[in-house]
């Protein structure tokens, strides 16, 4: 029922940092996330993208020297198809994801709150539905716990690099704009530029 | 310079550096990728199990999974606290109901606003554990270890939010 103490402390501690990371990165909005998808605020995507990136370095970095292991989530079709399609239009409903909702409660949202028990009630009927939701996505196809590379039979690090290219090059077209370079980008408002 | 926790907002990028390295730190400490929805999956199957200790016997569910007060809930907990000492100092306290952008494109009710976020937030909830992960678990915890599944779930999840928001704020001219 529970985990040992020390565990315990260091899930506070990190989610503690994690709260404070959200909530300075202003993605506890609801106008943020929304302004997201409608492609009118690019912070959702800058923030989850050099997570990726930084992440990825170390955990591969990491990994040869046995400090880290991989936790792959499988890869069973139906779930993650079907599982996408709910979240994506519950979150664009909500307006808010899971982590970024507890965050908004913090700033005092009262929507978020709501949307906590909304959360508890669609684990809840995840649960109850178990018996039946279990048979019926395996059912479908159940690719494993594979990675890209082992996908496609390459190397992490050609997927890392190419990431990493990515990265540097939207974030060097996105500080161009907001320098007031001779190539402003399109769509950045004179609101944004001074939020950013 | 002052004190950073009393700015009201940290660049993206360096969040994103800041989030990633977190996961290194998650990874070694915990053996555990950054995810928020175990917990509240857990949550709900120990309600589950203390008000209807019947229908938890005959479901397999909680012979499969052994749900409990773990790492995972604490990071949530956490979550919360870490937004609170956040947004107190720096005084960035936005007690609303009803979201300006909302207020906009459908009305100031609170009713509304509530059941949608009710409902909406059930829903992603719902689809987060069929996928066995979310924006965290998948998005930012999957992806960067190269998970096939997570790079999966976050191409569709996106395009569906993204085609979702435009039905819904579509025809809404202007930023608010």
């Amino acid at each position: 029922m529970f985990d040992p103490l020390w565990k315990l402390a260091l899930g506070l501690i990190t989610g503690i940092i994690f709260g404070i990371l959200l909530q300075k990165g202003r993605v506890a909005k609801f106008q943020v996330i929304i302004e997201q998808f409608l492609f009118r605020d690019w912070t959702v995507v800058k923030i989850m993208g050099i997570a990726v990136v930084v992440g990825a370095v170390g955990i591969y970095a990491l990994l040869p020297l046995d400090a880290v292991s991989l936790h792959i989530k499988p890869l069973v079709w139906l779930g993650i198809v079907a599982g996408g399609i709910c979240f994506g239009a519950g979150m664009a409903i909500f307006g808010y994801c899971p982590g970024t909702s507890v965050a908004a409660c913090g700033e005092g949202r009262r929507d978020a709150m709501v949307g906590v028990l909304g959360m508890l009630a669609g684990a809840g009927l995840y649960v109850v539905l178990f018996p039946q939701l279990s048979g019926l996505l395996k059912s479908w196809g159940d690719a494993g716990k594979i990675t890209l590379p082992e996908w496609t039979g390459t190397s992490p690090w050609l997927w890392i690099g190419g990431l990493a290219l990515v990265a540097v090059a939207a974030v060097a077209y996105s500080l161009r704009g907001r320098s007031g370079a001779t190539h402003p980008v399109p769509g950045k408002s004179p609101r944004r530029q001074r939020s950013t | 310079m002052g004190n950073p926790l009393q700015s009201k907002s940290w660049s993206p990028y360096l969040v994103g550096v800041g989030i990633g390295v977190l996961s290194w730190f998650t990874f070694w400490s915990a053996d555990h990728p950054l995810g928020i929805t175990t917990a509240f999956e857990h949550t709900a199957a120990l309600a589950i199990q203390a008000a209807a200790p019947g229908v938890a016997e005959t479901n397999p569910y909680f012979q499969e999974e052994s749900p409990k007060i773990g790492w995972e809930w604490m990071l949530v907990v956490g979550v919360l606290i870490g937004s609170i000492i956040s947004s107190m100092t720096s005084g960035d306290h936005e007690p609303i109901t009803v979201p300006p952008l909302w207020k906009q494109r459908f009305g100031s009710s609170m009713g509304l606003r509530l059941s949608v976020a009710f409902w909406g937030a059930g829903l992603m909830m719902f689809g987060a554990r069929l996928a066995e992960g979310c924006t965290s678990g998948h998005g930012i915890s999957g992806s960067l270890q190269l998970a096939a599944s997570s790079w999966v779930f976050s191409i569709i999840f996106f395009s569906v939010a993204i085609g979702t928001a435009f039905l819904m704020y579509g025809r809404t001219g202007s930023d608010v």
